[in-house]
């Protein structure tokens, strides 16, 4: 269906229905975006804590003591207290930042825009995740102030650990039930989410907007859908069955004979495995819902600044379908040494180096973009060229993690949390700043500021690499993963590197102030924006900065041309918008 | 701005790559019969990928340096032959390098987790716990006394729940805190997990294996040089998971059924 099926809702009067329950897509998709960083802040400020521990585990952190009184008495961080910052920092960053901005903040702001729509297809389940997603985001930060604080079982909640409850030491009490109540929550607001999606993308596609014609980040944004509704589909009744192991005595996932805190646990018949594998069903996909907002953002952004179409525009699209079918056949990667059958390692591990294959296609495509390009070496633009560079340097590290033999000596240490910090960690995150320096003229109305912009990539850039390359230096050691303190002897000589990582880290952050700071201001008084500051093609730069409640003032538009026209050579200029008529040459 | 871009990342580039192949941070000294064979993996790896991760970050640098905007009106250039050229490239030396890396290191993986011990294995039972290992060895029998999870007790010092009452051949069983181990003599440890997830790692042995409650997991290595080592557990287990390990002490035969009558006889 590409004509455009209007559901005419009047703009809404009044405070609360304008800017808090809204059900407007752009409200919302900027509400998401302020959850991200509220989500990311608190994320980042724990990751601090946890790096000065690791560096300097006996020198207090001045005022924690005061925050946390159990957890850092005097402000040394106990052993517990980091398990349970690592935990928070994981699910917070992975759900609530990776998920919540690239996904569905920008893709609710952006996909109905760029398809011709007014809305999305269901502006009340639309505001309905939103809202979920922040009650799980509550229920989840509400889990520090509760008991002997929130979960310790790493993001990943491995049981029996999560889920024999209390006798399993602290924060397994009401924190991880208060972790699982969140991510059920959570999978509920994707699931509503990724329909709405994929519903908004099949339906609401203005006239001439064909699938052929729809932007890179379109694509992506409903590729990513597809694989959510997926994904979270197995690990919301997964999170059910956690909870139900915890208050209501089942076993899914604990066996029989379990002797913990002294006693022996009431439960039988369960499989920790099928935890594993449940958990990784939805957690490999995961790893592509991060990423993938950003190929497609990283696609949709880099013609616009080397003026000249993305090179293999099917090829590209082919490769993200090709990811995204391929990221459900590996998730037994994660569990080589788990102890499930060891036959089953070759199964896992042809698939994940497969996947290689498209990566590097589509990596050789942004590459081969900019070849005889001419860039504009604009703050967005910079965003996405250090997206390739880091998303290169994490995925090669994907080649060793990919072989069970080698993973038999790397699984469990620092060049696994190397590995996954910079392909879906960094480069997700450098996605989401080129989408924000990129779009916050559309959804703000005014510039940010380049001059601090391109501070923020450099000290950017340049500190995620000593903070990250490192970490697989220590990894080659045998340095091992989720240990709050180094006292083996074969560890205490990887204690300076780790400081160095931890000074780096700081600095790293801090950098992250510019880039508040310019996000503030921006909003409330940049320079204002043209409708089309940077040249770019597609519909959302068709309307006004910021569009009307309706997106398009009233007039749908019609597409006439695909989203990747740039590079002609003609009078007015080297583009030509998707809505620009058939007949029209470069704009 | 571009060529400060390209000289960032060539920079980036060449120190890392530059303290990978200098190994100031490399993998400690093999002391197992099958590590050679991962580390020949892991080196291979490395060179291969290391290939390409200089040759993508190189062009990336190389291409922003060229091809900045200089406003001189010239026209934009495809890249000579379009994507195809990606396509083939990455399907043909991607996949060359996937075939090879499968074909040999599932041998790898094969010879140490898919295939048996050696018939004159020394057999060694394994409980990891919160946060401790505890190794069995057999005794003079020769056999394993049946363990019962609901017989432990830390205070009697009945670790893992023998029943030498009424199990005779849990009465020789000897239980140390240290895994004592012959060189060059084939070792099956068969693990088991009291609690929560735990593994087994000790880096020299280029050998981890995850222990889950509720399976018995089977394991096996031979040692090559006597030394002792640490024994750390690499799945996160609870608040002491960084405290907790064991040490292994590889040492001659002779040595070994010395250390184990002497242990024998502490019981």
């Amino acid at each position: 269906m590409t004509q455009t099926t209007a559901h005419h809702h009047a703009p809404p009067r009044g405070f609360l229905r304008t800017h808090v329950f809204s059900l407007d897509h752009k409200v919302i998709g900027k509400q998401y975006l302020d959850l991200a960083l509220v989500a990311v802040c608190t994320g980042m400020a724990l990751s601090w804590l946890m790096r000065l521990h690791l560096a300097w585990p006996e020198t207090p952190i001045p005022g924690l003591g005061k925050l946390a009184p159990t957890g850092a008495a005097g402000g040394v961080i106990t052993p517990e207290y980091y398990l349970q910052l690592m935990t928070m920092h994981g699910t917070i960053m992975v759900f609530f930042v990776l998920t919540t901005a690239p996904f569905a903040g920008f893709g609710n702001y952006f996909l109905p825009i760029q398809v011709g729509a007014e809305d999305m297809a269901f502006p009340r389940i639309n505001m309905m995740s939103f809202w979920v997603t922040l009650v799980a985001f509550l229920v989840l930060i509400a889990s520090f102030f509760v008991g002997d604080g929130p979960a310790l079982s790493g993001w990943t909640a491995y049981a029996p650990l999560s889920a024999v409850g209390k006798d399993a030491g602290p924060g397994q009490g009401v924190g991880q039930t208060l972790w699982a109540v969140s991510i059920t929550l959570f999978c509920v607001a994707q699931l509503l989410g990724s329909l709405n999606f994929i519903t908004t993308t099949l339906d609401l596609r203005t006239k001439g907007m064909s699938l052929a014609r729809m932007p890179f980040s379109t694509w992506a944004w409903f590729i990513t859908s597809v694989i959510g509704l997926i994904a979270f589909a197995v690990l919301m009744p997964a999170c059910i069955l956690l909870i139900l192991d915890r208050v209501a005595g089942t076993s899914f996932f604990i066996p029989a004979g379990l002797v913990i805190s002294d006693r022996l646990q009431p439960h039988a018949g369960g499989s920790p495995l099928l935890w594993q594998h449940l958990f990784w069903f939805f957690g490999h996909p995961e790893v592509y819902i991060a990423i993938l907002p950003g190929f497609g953002i990283v696609s949709h952004i880099l013609p616009v600044f080397a003026r000249k179409p993305l090179l293999g525009p099917r090829v590209m699209i082919g490769c993200l379908i090709a990811i995204a079918f391929l990221s459900y056949t590996v998730w037994g990667h994660h569990m080589f040494l788990s102890g499930m059958n060891p036959f089953s390692a070759t199964l896992f591990s042809v698939p994940t180096l497969v996947i290689t294959i498209p990566a590097t296609i589509v990596t050789l495509l942004w590459i081969g973009t900019i070849y005889g390009a001419k860039l504009r070496f604009t703050t967005p633009a910079l965003f996405c060229l250090g997206f390739v560079s880091v998303f290169v340097s994490g995925g090669i590290s994907g080649f060793f993690l990919a072989q069970p033999s080698i993973d038999t000596y790397l699984h469990g240490t620092y060049f696994v949390v190397g590995h996954f910090h910079f392909v879906m960690g960094v480069a997700a995150m450098f996605g989401i700043f080129a989408a924000t320096y990129f779009w916050a003229p559309k959804m703000f109305g005014r510039m940010m500021s380049e001059t601090l912009g391109k501070w923020h990539f450099w000290l950017t850039f340049i500190g995620v690499y000593c903070v990250f390359m490192p970490m697989h230096y220590l990894g080659l050691a045998g340095n091992v993963r989720r240990y709050s303190a180094f006292t083996d002897d074969y560890l205490k000589p990887m204690i300076p590197l780790h400081q160095f990582i931890t000074i780096a880290a700081l600095f790293t952050g801090a950098a992250q102030l510019i880039f508040l700071f310019n996000l503030v201001r921006t909003r409330l008084r940049g320079p204002k924006a043209p409708s089309n500051p940077w040249e770019a093609t597609t519909l959302e730069w068709s309307t006004t900065s910021p569009p009307p409640f309706d997106n398009f003032g009233g007039r749908p538009p019609v597409v006439h041309h695909g989203p990747n026209e740039y590079g002609a050579t003609g009078a007015g200029g080297d583009y030509v918008m998707q809505a620009s008529l058939p007949s029209a040459g470069p704009a | 701005m571009g060529k400060l871009f390209a000289v960032v990342v060539t920079i980036i580039t060449l120190v890392s790559t530059a303290i990978f192949a200098s190994h100031i941070w490399w993998l400690p000294v093999d002391i197992s019969a099958h590590g050679h064979a991962i580390d020949r993996q892991l080196t291979e790896t490395m060179v291969t990928s290391g290939v390409l991760f200089v040759l993508s970050q190189l062009a990336l640098a190389v291409f922003a340096w060229r091809y900045g905007d200089r406003r001189d009106g010239r026209a934009v250039k495809t890249f000579p032959g379009g994507a195809a050229p990606m396509v083939v490239f990455a399907t043909l030396l991607v996949g060359a390098e996937i075939l090879a890396l499968t074909f040999v290191g599932s041998k790898v993986w094969a010879g140490i987790y898919q295939s048996p011990a050696g018939p004159n294995a020394l057999e060694i039972d394994v409980q990891a716990e919160q946060f401790a290992f505890y190794f069995r060895y057999a005794g003079a029998d020769g056999r394993f006394g049946a363990v019962h999870p609901e017989r432990i007790d830390e205070a009697s010092g009945n670790f893992l729940g023998l029943d030498p009452a009424n199990d005779t051949t849990a009465r020789d069983d000897i239980v140390v805190p240290t895994l004592a181990v012959p060189v060059n003599r084939p070792i099956l440890l068969t693990m088991r997990a009291k609690d929560v997830n735990h593994a087994f790692y000790v880096p020299e042995l280029r050998i981890q294996q995850d222990v889950v409650p509720g399976l018995v997991i089977p394991l096996h290595f031979t040692a090559t040089d006597t030394g002792k080592h640490e024994i750390v557990c690499t799945q996160l287990c609870g608040l002491g998971h960084y405290n907790m390990r064991a040490y292994i002490e590889v040492m001659s035969q002779a040595q070994f059924d010395q250390w184990l009558k002497e242990r024998a006889a502490e019981q």
